[in-house]
């Protein structure tokens, strides 16, 4: 069953074509790499998917209903969006977290914080760390943490591992992954050809704003 | 000097060689200054001259409606002033004529009902002139701020809105900085009053005889509602102008 589904879908921001007919079905449980030069539109297609933006021709749909018939706040709850640039605001860790649960009315659950951070390699004492000594690498997995509290159905991930040295990468890849075992849809923007083939079942190749491929991996 | 609150037409007249000194500055430094200096002098003179007769006229009327009228087009004046400060700014003149009026409804409504000003146009057009500046002044910043917030904080709102926030959380931070950036002046001027400057309505008061000690009564009374109603006016405009900025699926536009 298709959870996604674009059809003849265009977007174009200041009379610039950044896609064009983009027609594509992503199944439930779909772990899709997405690659591509810069500036291909990888991360407007992002964008479209957890609609922050709207497509100026085609349509979406999330479960086989029309993005239009959700509320857009409802809908990106169920699809997560982690940005290339991870933003952390307030002042601390903890601000970033409580935030998540505090739009939800939900007061903060922290052992399912904990285990989150452990699983991202980071131990319970980052809740208080201020963000402005962040490393980059360590803001990409709060910002990963932040999105995973309360289990998206779908994740869209742009490249979210660019700031990560090696050891912390196979820890995001493999938590990722085991996400898509239980069932999490995966977009994954990245430039890493390796890291595009490593867990992926399909690798879709975006160019000059239309798909050039959608490779099944066996 | 004179020490009463009329002047007579000699001493306007003397007065008036004043503006030769800034056309010899600008005649002798090549400021090209001259028929700007002349224009600007004739066009403060007709219009202070057009208003004094017109507020002559409505204070002498001693019709509260009249008075009210007066001020709701200072009001509108303002917030048509405002709105030109803040283009991005969605229904910016309608926003601003709602908070400028809710601010200077409140501010004055506590002064009259404390018995600090009556309600006749002697009072309440010199005291709600003030007001009304004031805020539209603060009201031009807070615009001005939240363009520039929402331009430059775009993935920072774009986070929250993915994390699935609605939009006011997600502007939170940039309509409190909006407000406090209308709010500065105010509370900064407030701090150096009697420091660094004597304002306009105390030295009003003390040119016109009132004794100094008299004055500062007054000045306090307005420092009070210049703070009460910018604090009103912007908290309005901010939290009526940050929905403006995204559209009917909470986009940021």
């Amino acid at each position: 069953m298709a959870i996604l589904e674009f059809k003849d879908v265009s977007y174009t921001h200041n009379e610039k074509n950044i896609l064009e007919n983009i027609s594509i079905e992503i199944d439930l449980g779909d772990f899709i790499s997405i690659v591509g030069h810069s500036g291909s539109g990888k991360s407007t297609f992002l964008k479209l998917c957890s609609d922050l933006i709207t497509p100026t021709d085609g349509y979406i749909k999330y479960k086989d209903k029309y993005f239009s018939d959700y509320d857009p706040i409802e809908l990106r709850k169920n699809i997560a969006y982690c940005f290339q640039t991870p933003y952390l605001f307030g002042d601390t860790v903890m601000d970033n977290i409580s935030f998540a649960y505090s739009i939800r009315g939900k007061k903060i659950d922290l052992d399912r914080v904990n285990k989150l951070f452990s699983m991202f390699n980071l131990n319970e004492d980052y809740l208080e760390k201020e963000v402005l000594n962040l490393s980059g690498g360590e803001k990409q997995r709060i910002a990963l943490i932040r999105s995973l509290l309360f289990n998206p159905e779908v994740l869209l991930l742009d490249e979210v591992t660019s700031a990560l040295d090696v050891d912390n990468t196979l820890v995001v890849e493999s938590v990722i992954n085991s996400l898509n075992e239980k069932g999490t849809t995966i977009l994954w923007v990245t430039h890493n050809i390796e890291q595009s083939r490593k867990y992926a079942n399909k690798v879709l190749t975006i160019d000059t704003g239309k798909i050039k491929s959608l490779e099944v991996i066996a | 000097m004179n020490n009463g609150a009329t002047m007579n037409i000699y001493s306007i007249l003397i007065s008036s060689s004043l503006v030769l000194v800034s056309l010899c500055f600008s005649y002798f430094q090549k400021l090209k200054l001259e028929k700007e200096i002349l224009i600007s002098t004739i066009r403060a003179v007709i219009q202070l001259t057009i208003v004094g007769y017109f507020l002559n006229y409505i204070f002498g009327l001693e019709n509260p409606i009249f008075t009210t009228l007066l001020l709701l087009f200072m009001i509108f004046n303002a917030s048509l002033n405002a709105s030109k400060r803040g283009k991005e700014i969605k229904n910016g003149l309608l926003i601003s004529f709602i908070s400028i009026s809710i601010g200077t409804i409140a501010t004055l409504s506590i002064l009259v009902f404390s018995g600090a000003i009556k309600y006749n146009a002697y009072q309440i057009i010199p005291v709600g002139g003030m007001v009304i500046s004031n805020a539209m002044i603060s009201l031009g910043l807070c615009y001005r701020q939240m363009a520039a917030n929402f331009k430059d904080k775009r993935e920072e709102v774009e986070t929250m809105l993915s994390l699935g926030a609605d939009i006011l959380p997600s502007s939170a931070e940039i309509i409190r900085n909006s407000i406090k950036t209308g709010m500065v002046p105010t509370i900064d001027g407030a701090k150096t009053l009697g420091i660094v400057s004597l304002p306009g309505m105390m030295t009003g008061l003390i040119l016109a005889g009132t004794p100094p000690v008299e004055a500062i009564k007054y000045q306090i009374v307005v420092t009070f509602m210049l703070l009460s109603t910018t604090a009103i006016s912007s908290f309005i405009a901010c939290y009526l102008s940050y929905k403006g900025f995204f559209n009917e699926r909470k986009q940021l536009i």
